[in-house]
């Protein structure tokens, strides 16, 4: 993203704290501006205030599930916002779902379904091209 | 009433009718077992009957007699070791094969009754198969159970390892790539998070060896007449930086001396992770009182902290391993969540009790009764 002018607002909710310090320092490196949140209450304020265009959720957050229950609520209230599932449970548990498929797009609310551990600049563009940029 | 099914294999109606009105009136029941032990009892007059009836309607005991028309019970029984069937044995022979009776018990037949048997002489052996496969699926069950909560335990420890290594070789990567620009300088705040994640992992580890010191039983305890005033003062002064940083008064009453017989680090490691928690738990300017002292001969610790209390829901887990209750107000606090469940075992070690009385918002008393007054 060259554009200077204008940085997109990114909310991007994880229960590790470095794991919120490290991704924000590469988004905003990557053009973004970035709002940050801790636990699924925190995520749920910050979508109402911050009006974000792009939300990140962490799956496994104080739920196991908070990352589904936070993408439901986000595209209930804003359909055209994209959002990205960010996990670790495939590395951890080998089980494979995403948003891929039809059957997951029944359930899982979310436009994009990342495993945790890829490079920033992947996520970047990934990011990008949610947003048309 | 639990029943144990028994099958008993004899050509001989007389004998099977005559099992059948002993067993069927005898219960076995032992002071460790929940409830008595009762038996049904079917019937098969042949080996090849015996064997069909172990598939379709397996019993919990088999009674044998050797001398059966076609195949013999020491057949039957080596069909049954063959096939790894869960079937106990009794062998029932006559007293002029005793050599075949000890044959069996080889290949694997629990006991044997002579013929002709007293009911007496039959039901004091069935008490004893009895208590047998009691005990035995009592470990089976034990072994289970056991490998499940130590399969959890790992599943969980390996994720706290993991975690802080992936933040750790996040912040590495970033300087690796310059990623904050050349100035060593920019990346203090990297260093620093890297550094108090490695703390945390240092301190999970080191109650991780005492946690397995205590459970294999090989921890050197050293009991000798221990001043616990001493050690309560040293465990103080140990969370001074934080106690300073949060405000909190730590205050210790007690008699000028506490002399109980004990091992000193025990009771150190008692201490500090009872004062550390009431002085993280705690409220800025909040405050810690830890008691000690004597009631009916047995020493009484008490920690007690105006902090932020814990939830009456959350007490039963509390002294688990990794449970650290999940509040708004303790989500930055550091903890390995196994303080506690090392307490708990220590303790243990002196046949002694904690308790937790917590008022949430108000405040928290654990209390630590041991018998350790000389």
């Amino acid at each position: 993203m060259i554009n200077t002018e204008y940085r997109s607002l990114l909310l991007l909710a994880d229960d590790d704290p470095d794991y919120l310090f490290q991704m924000k320092f590469a988004l905003e490196k990557g053009g973004y501006r970035v709002v940050t949140a801790e636990t699924m209450e925190e995520a749920e304020l910050s979508l109402e205030r911050e009006q974000p265009e792009l939300a990140i959720f962490d799956l496994m957050m104080e739920r196991d599930d908070a990352g589904f229950i936070l993408s439901y609520h986000a595209k209930k209230k804003y359909p055209a916002m994209p959002v990205i599932l960010l996990t670790a449970v495939t590395a951890e548990t080998g089980r494979q779902f995403g948003s891929g498929s039809p059957d997951d797009k029944g359930w899982i609310k979310a436009d994009l379904y990342l495993e945790k551990g890829l490079h920033p600049d992947q996520l970047i563009e990934h990011i990008n091209s949610l947003l048309n940029h | 009433m639990e029943m144990l099914k028994v099958l008993v294999v004899d050509d001989e109606p007389g004998i099977r009718s005559g099992i059948d009105r002993i067993l069927s009136k005898f219960t076995v029941g032992y002071p460790f077992m929940d409830e008595d032990i009762g038996y049904t009892v079917y019937e098969a007059s042949t080996g090849e009957d015996a064997i069909r009836i172990f598939h379709e309607n397996p019993p919990d005991i088999a009674l044998l007699d050797n001398k059966l028309p076609g195949m013999g019970g020491v057949e039957v029984l080596e069909y049954i070791k063959r096939n790894q069937l869960n079937i106990e044995v009794m062998m029932i022979t006559s007293f002029a094969s005793l050599e075949l009776a000890v044959k069996a018990t080889n290949i694997g037949a629990y006991d044997f009754v002579p013929k002709p048997f007293t009911p007496q002489e039959l039901r004091s052996s069935m008490e004893n198969i009895t208590k047998h496969l009691f005990l035995k699926r009592m470990t089976q069950k034990m072994n289970k159970e056991g490998k499940q909560i130590r399969f959890q335990f790992l599943s969980v420890l390996s994720h706290e390892l993991k975690n802080p290594l992936n933040s750790i070789e996040g912040y590495l990567r970033m300087m690796q790539e310059r990623q904050a620009g050349d100035q060593i300088e920019s990346y203090d705040e990297m260093i620093d998070r890297a550094i108090a994640r490695i703390k945390g992992m240092r301190v999970l580890i080191m109650d991780l060896l005492d946690l397995t010191k205590i459970e294999s039983g090989k921890k050197n305890r050293e009991m000798q007449l221990t001043d616990l005033v001493k050690i309560a003062r040293i465990s103080s002064e140990t969370m001074g930086p934080m106690a300073i940083q949060m405000e909190v008064d730590i205050r210790i009453e007690s008699q000028e001396e506490f002399f109980v017989m004990a091992d000193a680090e025990e009771m150190e490691i008692i201490l500090n992770n009872l004062i550390s928690n009431a002085v993280k738990y705690n409220k800025i300017g909040g405050m810690v009182i830890c008691r000690l002292k004597e009631i009916n001969k047995k020493l009484i610790i008490e920690v007690e902290d105006t902090g932020i209390g814990i939830p009456e829901d959350d007490i039963p887990t509390l002294f688990r391993e990794f449970v650290r209750i999940r509040q708004k107000e303790t989500k930055h606090i550091m903890g390995s969540g196994l303080g506690l469940s090392i307490v708990k075992r220590l303790i243990a070690l002196y046949d002694g009790s904690i308790e937790v009385e917590s008022h949430p918002g108000e405040g928290s008393i654990f209390r630590v009764v041991l018998p350790v007054i000389i």
